[in-house]
């Protein structure tokens, strides 16, 4: 009767052990579902999945679109039932869309899964499967803009350099050039030739996203920055030009060696005084400035979705020397710098300091042409002040108005920005340009570098007029 | 009816058509004959005749032996080793006498836990099959001499009379053996708890999880006043503690959580799992302020693919080929399971889930669920206290290694790096889960022969 008893009793609890055993393994269930429904997409397209070669075999490659609508690359079959992917411009495309054959690259590599997945109708796939059809896969729609991309391209003409062209309120990235470049229809038969690289060229390496550069002039757009930050009075900052600046046993020069004569912030800015700015450096509290480079992202990874290189600043009150503050503000000495992080720049400047995350996949559509999955554009911070972006900006303007960058002056579109030339011991300076346009509604920035050829004003410059008279056509 | 049109469409179709058309229609094939079992699991409960019962079960066998012989013959058509055929044969033949002898011998054997328990063996042969033949080999000879030892649990359970007075006997047993991997054991996978015997590796923990509850049920058969429960839980937590230190986090868990639901069926009061379980989170999170290892797996666990190139590698992976599955599956042999770490033993179901697909995957889960229930019920049937304890615990046992084992590989928890009970690889694992299902059969037929005895004596009486 006692064990009676305590069986009902035991009996009782024992349902309600069931029931959370029971509760634990609906739980189990449920969140396996809620993966493959809701994150299994973006968990799988990811470049350690090595999965795709099984998936392309039921799945045929799906295109990269730039834009307006241009076919980048496309997957095409033969009669013989052999594929190839054909990249119908080339050389044009080849860092940003990258390619599949010896190391996926680019966006190729970035959306691998997504190209052999097809999220077409799953009953169509499955009869399509059966009956040993190939599904086709997702399009990628970039944010590139194939007409830009082409200006662009052809501006940079046969320099070294790289050009990327963004838009300051998105971050879309609307071009991106690097060059010397290479056909990826042809990197079967001239991989062996692109490896050795007798011409030590590097045409593999996309330099817009992993090249790094000293920034010469166009770094002063930070110095700026940090100076305002620790004078408040920094409209009273005057300063007497003679050509050049010394400190111990170190002498900075002026281009040329031009005597710029009386100036202040601005002007000192827009004829890109070296003396001066070299006379701010070594004002500064270098432990601030080190802290406002990073927190603009130095020494840290871009929120890029490409790979890229980190840009490279250091300077510390402990360690440093006057002498290298004194370099570091006129953009030379160690830092280093990426093209896409300097347009980055740019266009926090341009949008009114609020810096957008970079990218360059707009959206998935499906081969039926419905949109799968968009990728809507980011803030990463708010890196300076309306006021502070206010002020870069009419600095910025007068550099055009007044200054290194008045082949621009003449244009419909008022452009503002900061050229650069970048110091190589023997061998010409590396030409800088960023900017944006329109100035007072500022929608896309660029940031051009051009290889050991001269000033920023000569060579990166003119190739900024070409880009931006395209656009605002 | 049905079922013999789907044989008849599947014997058709196999013969002469494309590979590839088979290896594709294998997959949905096989994903339908799961389904299928996995709903004649569960209508048996609602099935109350004898006739309609054993007409399902007739079923079910045969839906074993279809959906093992399509995986085995994509295999063969895929990977071409002649050695898979006598593989095939033998263990059809080991099923088929498992079924059989079982059934012959003890004529009221649970026959839907006989048969979930060779569907998960023939799931577990396939996929060990595609992943490494001679592992394969390995557990088709370990399966079989436990199946074939193991025909003696039921009848032991049935007649040992006084099972129930060897707590103390269990208890130190199974300390002494902790201990002993403790000391001379070595680390596999940052887990110190295997034992090189004569060159063969087993883990004295998975035998020991069955002295722990023999030892648990049958101390508190005896009483459960405070007092007794105090010792009792210090004995307990003294198992639990020894496997912290040996690093097998996952052990652990499995003995406390069983721990504290005995206490809590044997002593009826909810109070002591409330408090079992607020004490066992406490401990959690101070195990993972203490141990590195555990925060290891904390880390893995929140973020895989930020760890991808180190701790997250194993989880990343197991997400990757669940996701790149589907739910149909990227079919035998045509997915990417080795590129996970430890696939064969703790990952097993991520390469199911990948090759087999994500439909196939829940059924397993859901014939899991179907066992547990059916534990339950035997549990519930059980008048002696002893042997209901022993019961319960065996469920929860084995029911919680299962969410443990499969939750940690989906990433819905950390992973503890525990098995999948008759499916992963690994001696020790299979050998122990075998016994269980036998112990919980004779504690089946252990109540339907008490309940014969019952009647017999009332009848005597009167």
């Amino acid at each position: 009767m006692k064990d009676k008893l305590q069986q009902k009793k035991q009996g009782k609890h024992i349902i309600y052990v069931t029931y959370i055993f029971t509760g634990l393994f609906v739980l189990v269930i449920g969140y396996y579902t809620y993966f493959m429904l809701a994150q299994s997409r973006d968990v799988i397209n990811n470049t350690y999945n090595k999965r795709q070669e099984v998936l392309a075999e039921h799945v045929l490659r799906g295109e990269i679109l730039s834009a307006d609508g241009k076919v980048l690359a496309r997957t095409i079959v033969n009669e013989d039932g052999s594929e190839i992917r054909e990249y119908p411009y080339h050389e044009m495309y080849a860092h940003v869309v990258g390619r599949l054959l010896k190391g996926s690259t680019g966006i190729e590599a970035i959306e691998n899964i997504r190209l052999v997945t097809a999220d077409t109708n799953p009953l169509d796939n499955m009869l399509n499967e059966l009956m040993g059809n190939k599904n086709i896969g997702n399009n990628v729609v970039t944010t590139i803009r194939a007409d830009l991309q082409k200006v662009a391209y052809e501006a940079l003409g046969d320099y070294r350099g790289a050009v990327v062209v963004m838009e300051t309120s998105t971050g879309k990235i609307l071009a991106m050039v690097s060059k010397p470049d290479y056909d990826p229809n042809e990197i079967e038969s001239t991989w062996a030739e692109l490896i050795e690289d007798k011409a030590e060229e590097s045409p593999l390496l996309n330099r817009a996203t992993q090249g790094l550069y000293p920034p010469g002039s166009t770094f002063k757009i930070l110095t700026t920055l940090a100076y305002i930050r620790e004078n408040p009075l920094y409209d009273n900052y005057s300063y007497d030009c003679n050509g050049e600046i010394s400190y111990k046993n170190m002498t900075i020069h002026c281009y040329n060696n031009r005597a710029h004569g009386e100036e202040n912030l601005k002007t000192s800015f827009a004829k890109s005084c070296n003396s001066s700015y070299a006379n701010i450096g070594s004002h500064l509290n270098l432990d601030d400035f080190n802290t406002l480079c990073e927190k603009f992202l130095f020494n840290r990874q871009l929120p890029f979705e490409l790979p890229s290189n980190p840009s490279d600043f250091s300077l510390h009150t402990a360690n440093s020397s006057v002498k290298e503050a004194m370099q570091t503000a006129i953009g030379q000495g160690l830092t280093l710098m990426t093209p896409l992080h300097n347009a980055m720049i740019a266009a926090t400047v341009a949008n009114k300091g609020i810096m957008m995350k970079p990218y360059v996949v707009n959206q998935i559509v499906n081969a039926d042409g419905n949109i799968i999955k968009k990728y809507p554009s980011k803030e990463y911070a708010t890196l300076m002040t309306n006021e502070e972006a206010k002020i870069l900006s009419e600095m910025m303007r007068e550099v055009v108005t007044d200054g290194t960058g008045s082949k621009l002056k003449d244009m419909d579109v008022e452009i503002a920005g900061k050229t650069g030339s970048a110091e190589q011991t023997n061998k010409p300076a590396h030409s800088w340009f960023v900017g944006y346009a329109p100035f007072d509604q500022p929608e896309i920035a660029v940031s051009i570098i051009v290889e050991n050829k001269g000033t920023g004003s000569q060579y990166a410059v003119p190739i900024a007029k070409e880009i931006f008279e395209a656009y605002f056509k | 009816m049905f079922f013999i049109t789907i044989c008849a469409a599947v014997g058709g179709g196999m013969v002469g058509i494309m590979e590839h058309l088979i290896a594709t229609l294998a997959k949905y094939v096989m994903t339908i004959l799961i389904t299928v079992y996995t709903y004649y699991s569960f209508r048996v409960f609602r099935v109350k005749d004898k006739k309609g019962q054993n007409k399902l079960y007739f079923k079910m066998t045969a839906v074993i032996f279809v959906l093992h012989f399509i995986g085995y013959y994509i295999l063969f058509m895929e990977i071409k080793n002649q050695k898979l055929i006598w593989l095939y044969l033998c263990e059809a033949a080991l099923f088929l006498t498992i079924i059989l002898v079982y059934q012959e011998i003890y004529p009221k054997i649970s026959r839907l836990l006989l048969l979930n328990m060779v569907m998960l063996l023939s799931i577990s042969f396939v996929i060990l099959a595609r992943l490494s033949f001679d592992k394969a080999v390995k557990q088709l000879i370990i399966v079989a001499v436990a199946s074939l030892l193991c025909i003696m649990v039921p009848h032991a359970i049935q007649s040992f009379p006084h099972l129930n007075k060897y707590g103390w006997i269990y208890g130190s047993l199974g300390i002494g053996l902790l201990l002993l991997v403790l000391l001379l054991g070595k680390a596999t996978n940052g887990a110190t708890n295997w034992l090189n015997i004569a060159g063969i590796s087993i883990q004295p923990s998975e035998f020991v999880k069955i002295l722990f509850v023999l030892c648990i049920a049958s101390m508190f058969s005896e009483g459960t006043n405070f007092i007794r429960v105090c010792a009792i839980t210090v004995m307990a937590a003294a198992n639990v503690l020894v496997l912290v230190f040996e690093k097998d986090l996952g052990g652990a868990l499995i003995f406390f959580v069983t721990y504290i639901m005995m206490l809590y069926i044997a002593t009826s009061k909810p109070i002591y799992l409330f408090a079992g379980l607020s004490a066992g989170s406490f401990a959690a999170y101070i195990a993972y302020r203490l141990f590195y290892h555990v925060r290891v797996r904390v880390m893995a666990w929140q973020n895989p693919f930020g760890l991808i190139d180190d701790e997250g590698f194993q989880m990343s992976q197991s997400l990757f080929a669940i996701g790149t599955g589907g739910w149909f599956g990227l079919g035998l042999n045509q997915g990417l399971p080795t590129s996970i770490p430890v696939v064969e033993s703790d990952f097993i179901f991520s390469a199911i889930a990948e090759e087999l697909g994500g439909f196939f995957a829940i059924c397993i889960i859901l014939i899991f669920i179907n066992c547990f229930v059916m534990f339950i019920s035997i549990s519930l049937k059980i008048d002696v206290a002893f042997y209901r304890l022993l019961s319960l615990g065996l469920s929860v046992m084995i029911a919680f290694q299962v969410i443990l084992s499969i939750g940690g590989v989906i990433k819905f928890i950390p992973s503890t790096g525990v098995t999948l009970p008759l499916i992963s690889y690994g001696g020790s694992s299979i050998v122990s889960t075998i016994v269980m299902f036998m112990i919980l059969q004779g504690l089946n037929l252990r109540d339907k022969s008490d309940m014969k005895m019952n009647e017999k004596e009332i009848e005597y009486i009167n």
